[in-house]
């Protein structure tokens, strides 16, 4: 999430075209069904702030920056999330949130892509400091297997070009999981359990498969995908932490420009889902634009 | 229970001299069901801050004392000033003041004053707990980290290279373990856990005189916080009842990795559960755990140690909590030289309630402590309808309206608890409280 072009401003055929309105209409019914059927601890006007909050900086951005188009819906996405996931019960840490996700887009950066997923980070800042928390357990077996068809299904839908981080983490998290419970000597039940939270399908649809935090090649992608599942399981059996991919997502983030240079490929464009599957030449001309690029 | 009422009502009275907000309390404590509603009950306080944890582990275990022994997977090898043996008054001072509670109110005259929210009383009730432990075993190969003898209690803590040892070991010491306990043991085993077990020392239990088994405290650092109970549903008929107090410093603690609910609280019932609240608040708590398909873990009380409103009881000393392992405090004597009142701050009690079973809570519980300083608890409201003869237009109006009210309450009742409407409405005398009108006849057809 919080991801936004800002070169190409979308025309008709390419706008239906765009992943994110599918994110956004997911993650607005989940956000519902949280909380008028889960009892989600979260009060309408956090939402309001957060979503009010986050356009706001996103608009402010886009006229301090000098961009081209005002674009909504990464902001949308990145504050819907934290709907979704963050708790807190005073609206200023709410806000403040919406301000490190979006703000972070346009501040820290490098070579001309931000460095951090902005719901990431945002949730890391307030977690560390003990304004908020997030309530992995929260969801239910329905919200869970309902969130898991709609996010797969808009993989389909959209034809995402990025699904394979997704697609990447969940294979390499899930199946260490059961291979962990299998040298446990576990029930299986129990990988089956841990994987039921509605945060890591937010995590795993959401925010790892950012097109504009993820590597640019798909091998690139992959190693990505393995180190911050390693590093989520090392959180998470290792130091006993809750929210393991988040703190993998986040320690692992540093790395994508290293992941860049080992392995180019072409920079994401949201009006043009690629896989990443350009000649080398590319991503170097790409750098060299002098042109600045704050999606 | 009813030795609670005096200390109640004292107690109530003093909030009502020192708080607006408590002022509105103005009744009188009704009583408390009983704590033993559960069957096959647990209870566990877990004080915590950083990672420094006491856990304290009660049980009310009826059978022969030779019989009693617990297996407890623990994160560190514990030395025996790590060990000690509490008082089961605290635990029940616990349990009391954070109960599940009744409130009375009383509608005031409407000829006399606007319609306010009538408020009034309070009482509480209790919900509550049970048993601890069983696991028994055998085993062999099995290395005997340390062992003493704390109280009335014989302690070993035991690790083992292989599950079917420590099996084995078990049994051959006079553990019956539980058949199917191997694979969990050694699951425990692998992820590194030794094993804290307990059983009694007859002769220092004569000794001492106890005739009840009282609670066991280990005090530990680890950076897991969790709760064992998966050895718990290998042998089990049924579910188990789990009550857990949590003490700690910053706020509201949850589970990570099953769904933390707040019982319906707040709610109007009709007056003659009074009599019955201990019925009520099981069937209530039986109907909330259907309703979450058995997975859910339930929040009955979030609150500052420092007071409550109502009080079931008083909130417990810096000694008492001190007992329980909260260490993050000053000590008592220290705050009264430097002037301070000898309470409890910086400790917030979350009270949590599980039922489980190996099929729906297939892992060990896993918590973690939140910034939410919001108070919660399970509150149940009593409303005495206002029964005088004045005459007036507000009254007529009152009195159109509690037909409808009586009506409401049914439903809540029958909502919260599965309880036959019907059943309800007559146990209400429901003609008689509405006047004598009848209820529709299609209110007849369905039973909630």
């Amino acid at each position: 999430m919080g991801q936004y072009n800002d070169i190409c401003q979308p025309d008709k055929s390419t706008f239906w075209r765009d992943p994110r309105l599918y994110q956004i209409a997911s993650l607005s019914i989940l956000l519902l069904y949280g909380l008028f059927w889960l009892d989600f601890d979260i009060s309408i006007w956090q939402i309001v702030v957060t979503l009010g909050v986050a356009q706001l900086i996103q608009y402010a951005a886009t006229r301090y920056f000098n961009l081209p188009v005002f674009d909504p819906k990464s902001a949308l996405i990145s504050s819907l999330s934290l709907c979704l996931l963050l708790r807190t019960n005073d609206l200023p840490v709410a806000a403040f949130a919406a301000l490190i996700a979006i703000g972070s887009k346009f501040v820290i950066r490098w070579n001309n892509k931000h460095v951090f997923n902005p719901t990431n980070l945002a949730l890391v800042v307030l977690l560390s400091s003990g304004l908020g928390w997030i309530s992995p357990g929260q969801w239910g077996q329905v919200a869970w297997f309902g969130f898991l068809i709609a996010c797969l299904g808009s993989l389909v839908v959209t034809r995402a070009a990025r699904a394979d981080v997704t697609l990447a983490f969940l294979t390499f998290y899930v199946g260490l999981l059961f291979a962990r419970a299998l040298w446990l000597g576990d029930p299986l039940t129990i990988p089956l359990h841990q994987i039921e939270s509605g945060a890591l399908l937010i995590f795993a649809f959401f925010m790892i498969s950012d097109p504009k935090t993820t590597p640019d090649s798909r091998i690139g992608r992959n190693v990505y995908a393995l180190l911050i599942a390693l590093t989520a399981l090392y959180v998470q059996f290792g130091l006993f932490k809750p929210n393991g991919p988040l703190w993998g997502l986040i320690a692992c983030s540093p790395f994508v420009p290293l992941l860049d240079r080992m392995f180019p490929g072409a920079r994401y464009d949201w009006s043009k889902p690629t896989t990443g599957h350009v000649s080398v030449s590319v991503p170097l001309s790409l750098s060299l634009q002098p042109q600045r690029r704050f999606s | 229970m009813r030795y609670v009422i005096v200390p109640t009502v004292a107690f109530l009275i003093g909030l009502f001299l020192w708080s607006a907000e408590a002022s509105a309390f103005c009744g009188f404590y009704v009583g408390k069901a009983d704590t033993k509603l559960f069957n096959k009950a647990s209870e566990v306080v877990i004080a915590r801050h950083d990672s420094k944890t006491v856990i304290t582990m009660a049980n009310d275990f009826q059978g022969d004392v030779k019989e009693f022994a617990m297996v407890v997977p623990v994160p560190t090898v514990l030395e025996k000033d790590q060990i000690h043996v509490g008082d089961p008054a605290v635990l029940k001072h616990l349990a009391d003041y954070s109960a599940p509670r009744l409130v009375e109110y009383f509608d005031p005259n409407p000829c006399q004053m606007n319609y306010p929210e009538s408020r009034a009383m309070d009482m509480m009730a209790k919900a509550v707990e049970a048993p601890a432990r069983q696991e028994p075993n055998t085993a062999l190969g099995v290395i005997v980290e340390a062992q003493y003898t704390v109280g009335e209690y014989d302690i070993l803590i035991l690790s083992a290279k292989e599950s079917h040892g420590l099996e084995t070991w078990l049994s051959e010491s006079g553990y019956k373990i539980p058949h199917g306990a191997s694979k969990v043991l050694r699951s425990y085993l692998k992820q590194n856990m030794k094993f804290f077990v307990a059983k009694v020392n007859l002769v220092e239990q004569s000794k001492l005189g106890f005739t009840h088994l009282r609670p066991l405290q280990i005090a530990f650092e680890s950076p897991k916080f969790m709760l064992p109970i998966r050895l718990g549903t290998v042998n089990a008929d049924g579910a188990q009842e789990l009550f857990i107090y949590v003490l700690t410093k910053q706020g509201r603690v949850e589970t990570t990795n099953y769904r933390t609910i707040r019982l319906p609280e707040a709610q109007e019932i009709p007056l003659y559960v009074k009599e019955k609240f201990g019925d009520f608040y099981r069937d209530l708590f039986t109907q909330q755990v259907k309703r979450e398909s058995e997975r859910g873990v339930f929040l009955e009380y979030a609150w500052d140690m420092n007071w409550c409103d109502p009080c079931a009881a008083n909130p417990l000393s810096a000694e008492e909590l001190r007992s329980l392992g909260v260490f993050w405090q000053d000590s008592p004597s220290i705050k009264q030289r430097r002037g301070f009142m000898p309470q409890a701050q910086n400790v917030f009690l979350t009270r949590l309630h599980v039922r489980y079973d190996a099929a729906h809570f297939p892992e060990d519980l896993v918590f973690q402590e939140t910034s939410d300083r919001n108070n919660f608890q399970a509150r149940y409201i009593l409303r005495h309808a206002w029964t005088g003869t004045d005459d007036c237009p507000a009254a007529t109006t009152y009195r159109q309206q509690l037909r409808e009210r009586y009506e409401r309450e049914a439903h809540t009742l029958a909502n919260l608890t599965g309880w036959n409407i019907n059943e309800i409405r007559k146990a209400m005398n429901f003609a008689s409280l509405t006047g004598g009108e009848d209820i529709k006849w299609y209110q007849r057809l369905w039973t909630n």
